[in-house]
This record gives C-alpha cells, structure tokens and sequence, in this order.
C-alpha cells in the first residue's frame, strides 16, 4: 500500500486527497498541518471578518465526507524533511515515513520590517486564527491603519469599517492597486472607500508603530506624522513557505521548483498551490499563484501524478473575482503591468501571469462604477477587466480563455467611442449560436 | 398573502423553474458558503458549486438570493434546456 503524506490542508492539499481517494479507494493518506483549524475556506475569511457569514460556515465539509475521505490527520508542525529516507519530521512527535509526499504549504504574509511589529494589535488575515485576532481587537479599538495593497488590504479595510472601527489606509504610491488597475479602476475604488468613511493617505509609509505595555498605541509615518490606533493591519504580499522544501535541500526559486507534473527536484516529493513554482510547458516559464482554482488544480494532477499516472498541469486563464468596497471586479487573464509598490511579493489572490502586456488596450466607462478594459492581442483577447455591472464577465473569461479569434471584431474595438459591451455582447451570442 | 397572490406566485415560480436554473462556474468559486448561507430552503448551492453540477434542485425556489449574494460571480441563471434535452 502507497503511503501518501500531504502537508498542508488548503485547498490544493484537499484536492489531492479527494483524487487520491478517487484513483486508490485503498490508499494510506495522512494530513500533516499546523492549523489547529484544518479545512476551511480561507479566501472565505473576508466575509466572517465584515460579518456576512458565522464562523461555522466556513467548513465546506461535513463528517460524511471526512468519512469518505477517509484520511488520518497529524495536527503538527512538520519542522525537517528527509528525502533519502523518505522521512517528515515532526515537531514534538515521531517522524513520519511517506511514499510519496505533497507540500503544500501555502504562502504566509510578509512583514513589514519597521520597529513595534512584534506588539499586541499589529495583524495579518492569512488564517483563521488571525481572523480571530482581529475580531477579538475590535472590541475594544476606535480606530485602525491599514498598509498594503491587492485583495487582502481591502478586506481588511471593509471587515474592520464593517465592525465600527476607523480606518486610516496607507498608500506608499499615488493609488489603489497600480500594477492591476488603471488609473480611472482605482480612483473608482478610492472614491468609494473616502465615502466609506476611509481615510486615504497616498505617498505613505510607516517609520515604526508605536506602543505602551506591550499594545499598540499608533504609527509613526516617515514624513513624522502621528496617527493614534490601536490596530496595525499588514497586507503587503504573501511568500509560498519553503522552509520545509528548503530543509531537505529541495530546489526553490521564487517557489518550490515543481515541473509540470508538480514533481520537485526530488522523484517523490511533489508541490501544489501557493507554494508552488509550476513550470508552464507553453511559456516556458515557472509561475507562481495565489488563487483558489490554480491550487485546486494543481492539487489534483499533483496527486494523480503521485498515484502513479503521468499527467501534465496544463494551465487556464488565470480568473479572480473579487467585491472591493461593494462593487464586483472581474480580473481575466492579463491586465497589469509593472509593479504595486505597495506589495513587495505577489498578493494573495493574484498570479503573476496577470502582468504580461498586450499590444493594445480599449476601454469604456460606464457610469460612476462601471469600467470595462480589454487587452486586445493580434488576433485574441489576452484580458479583461470588469469593474461594476457584470453581465460581460463570464464572456469574456470564455473568450479570453477559449482564445476566440477576434479578428472580424477588432478594429470595431479599437475605434473610439465604440460601444464594446454591446460589439462584445453581439460577438459572444454569434460564437455560441454557431455552438 | 392572500390565497390568490399565493397561488399566482406559486405559478410563477413553476414557470421560471421550468425555463431556468442556477449554474454555478466552479472556477470561480472559493467555497465561502455565503450562497448555502442565504438559500431560505436550505440547499448547500456551495456543494453543487464545488462539484460543478447545476442547481437542478426541485424545491429550488429560484428566489436568486444565492445569485445575488455571491461575492465572486460564480452563480447564475441560465436558461435550462430540459425539455429540449428530453425529447432529444
């Protein structure tokens, strides 16, 4: 009997397991994880933070089907691995022998490295536990600063707003999310978020927080300005956790190094999801994710990779859908360029492949919070971003993904004033008429 | 509600069931919980999203709560095509 150990229970570990379970209904599969929390949706955090959903929610599975996971569940920290004998080892327990093994260990937030981030009140929103860090906060803060960029920050700027605290949000450059949205897409945003009651501060950045018995008590800007708070949010990126990989001399780069049957430098030691640096047979480049159906992916073709199968990760579009201050934001494909100096690592939630440039853009605004762009290629679309009304979004992620050819549309879209929702609208009814 | 209104919603609610559903687009979706949260009847729509199978729920009320409140897009309404698929 194969003996399959995953460390980590995200959704790429769960994804494995299931397809484990699938391919061998006999197989010998063990969880290693330092979440006391196990399986839970953690992008979902967000809307336990703002209130939406209770804490219970969040658990997609019930006891059937652990039952028919039928999987044993080390909650532990794996501190060393041991490639030649095949061999995990365990905080304050016995190590544990593997046939194959999957890390996936996700990504943890990156510090901000200033003075008073060890006090009682500066926060992060990785898991469970810090969720409940801040929701314990709460109770008894007035007000909050908030630094960083991406999904993240938001959430925390709107789950705090939601529970009565001010907020003060911290911007090292001129907007919100510079190397994803436009100009007019982050004002849009910002707008809404002075309306909120959120106080922007642009060309910002935090010298040091400062604190009394051990609490936070504000921060101190680099321009000597004073802020009183009692909360320090830090959301400036997320790294894959590599120590494991590292300590049994596994190859990493920006990731785990995994080729594209998500082996790593050693045979039987695979690597999905956030931690993972996945090479892209089409591009020839290694990429990491920090989304949800990537890792589930890759969950997946890791374990029948393990199973013994050889199947390639072939990647899609990558597609992030997200509410930033109550308006819908579909992001497709690539759309970015350049960099968010207010993220010194890839955000959670993001891919690096949303960068790539196009070689030429369109774009329509509608009313105050509808915003389309497209980044037209030579014959594809490469992107899209749909900000406010979403009837284009899932169309669009077709098109993009399915790599339609829109050469009989292009130059409409090119033209100014064209009228793209309805080019598009017309063009995507024509695709699936002809099915 | 009066005994009419009632029936007439009932009637509607049969022809819209009868002409449409909800579909969920898994790749969207990151199995929060909001939609089986807010279904007034209980259906776990997270669990059909995950699977990638349509709402073919029949005591689906198609109200559109799960539609709405879906902070990712991942859910629907999509014209279903079952009697076409019955008689094919």
């Amino acid at each position: 009997m194969t003996r399959h150990v995953i460390i980590g229970m995200g959704v790429s570990g769960i994804s494995a397991a299931i397809t484990l379970r699938e391919l061998d209904p006999s197989a010998d599969i063990s969880f290693v994880c330092d979440d006391p929390f196990a399986y839970y949706s953690r992008p979902g955090l967000a809307y336990y933070l703002n209130g939406e959903i209770p804490e219970k929610q969040l658990y997609p599975f019930d006891q059937q089907d652990w039952k028919a996971l039928n999987v044993r569940f080390v909650k532990a920290h794996a501190t060393r691995l041991n490639p030649k004998a095949h061999l995990v080892e365990i905080k304050d327990g016995l190590p544990i022998n593997y046939d194959r093994l999957l890390l996936a260990t996700g990504a943890a937030s990156v510090p901000l490295n200033v003075p008073g981030e060890d006090l009682r009140g500066v926060v992060k929103l990785d898991d469970f536990q810090d969720a409940h860090e801040i929701l314990s906060l709460v109770k008894h803060s007035k007000a909050a600063a908030v630094i960083g960029g991406g999904v993240v920050s938001m959430e925390m700027v709107e789950g705090l707003l939601a529970r009565g605290v001010k907020v003060h949000y911290f911007l090292r450059g001129d907007r919100y999310w510079a190397n994803v949205l436009d100009e007019p897409e982050s004002h849009i945003i910002e707008h809404r978020l002075a309306h909120d009651g959120v106080r922007l501060h642009y060309r910002t950045e935090v010298a040091e927080i400062l604190g009394r018995k051990g609490k936070v008590t504000g921060v101190r800007t680099k321009k000597g300005e004073m802020i009183r708070c009692e909360i320090v949010g830090i959301c400036i990126g997320v790294k894959p956790r590599m120590e494991l990989a590292r300590s049994g001399g596994l190859v990493t780069e920006r990731g785990i190094l995994a080729n594209e049957y998500l082996q790593t430098s050693e045979a039987d030691i695979f690597a999905a999801g956030d931690s993972a640096q996945v090479f892209d047979p089409q591009t020839k480049h290694s990429i990491v994710d920090s989304l949800w159906n990537p890792g589930r992916m890759q969950g997946r073709v890791a374990a029948m990779n393990m199973a013994g199968q050889r199947q390639e990760y072939q990647r899609k579009i990558d597609i992030n859908v997200v509410r930033l201050t109550g308006i819908m934001l579909s992001i497709i494909g690539s759309v970015g360029s350049g960099r968010d100096e207010d993220l010194v690592s890839v955000a959670r939630g993001s891919s690096e492949t949303w960068l790539q440039l196009p070689n030429s853009i369109a774009t329509e605004t509608g009313n105050e919070i509808n915003h389309l762009r497209l980044m037209v290629g030579e014959r594809t679309l490469l992107g899209a971003l749909v900000l406010g009304d979403q009837k284009l979004s899932i169309p669009l992620q077709e098109m993009v993904g399915k790599q339609n050819d829109i050469t009989p549309i292009r130059s409409q879209l090119l033209k100014a004033g064209a009228g793209l929702g309805q080019i598009l609208m017309d063009f995507w009814t024509g695709i699936r008429e002809r099915g | 509600m009066n005994l009419k209104s009632s029936l007439g919603s009932e009637s509607r609610r049969r022809q819209i069931l009868a002409s449409g559903h909800v579909v969920a687009e898994p790749t969207r979706c990151i199995q929060c919980g909001i939609c089986s949260f807010n279904c007034p009847i209980s259906i776990d729509v997270r669990r059909h999203a995950w699977l990638g199978i349509q709402i073919e729920d029949s005591y689906c009320l198609t109200c559109g709560e799960c539609v709405e409140r879906c902070p990712r897009g991942v859910l629907r309404f999509e014209r279903t095509e079952l009697f076409l698929r019955r008689q094919g």
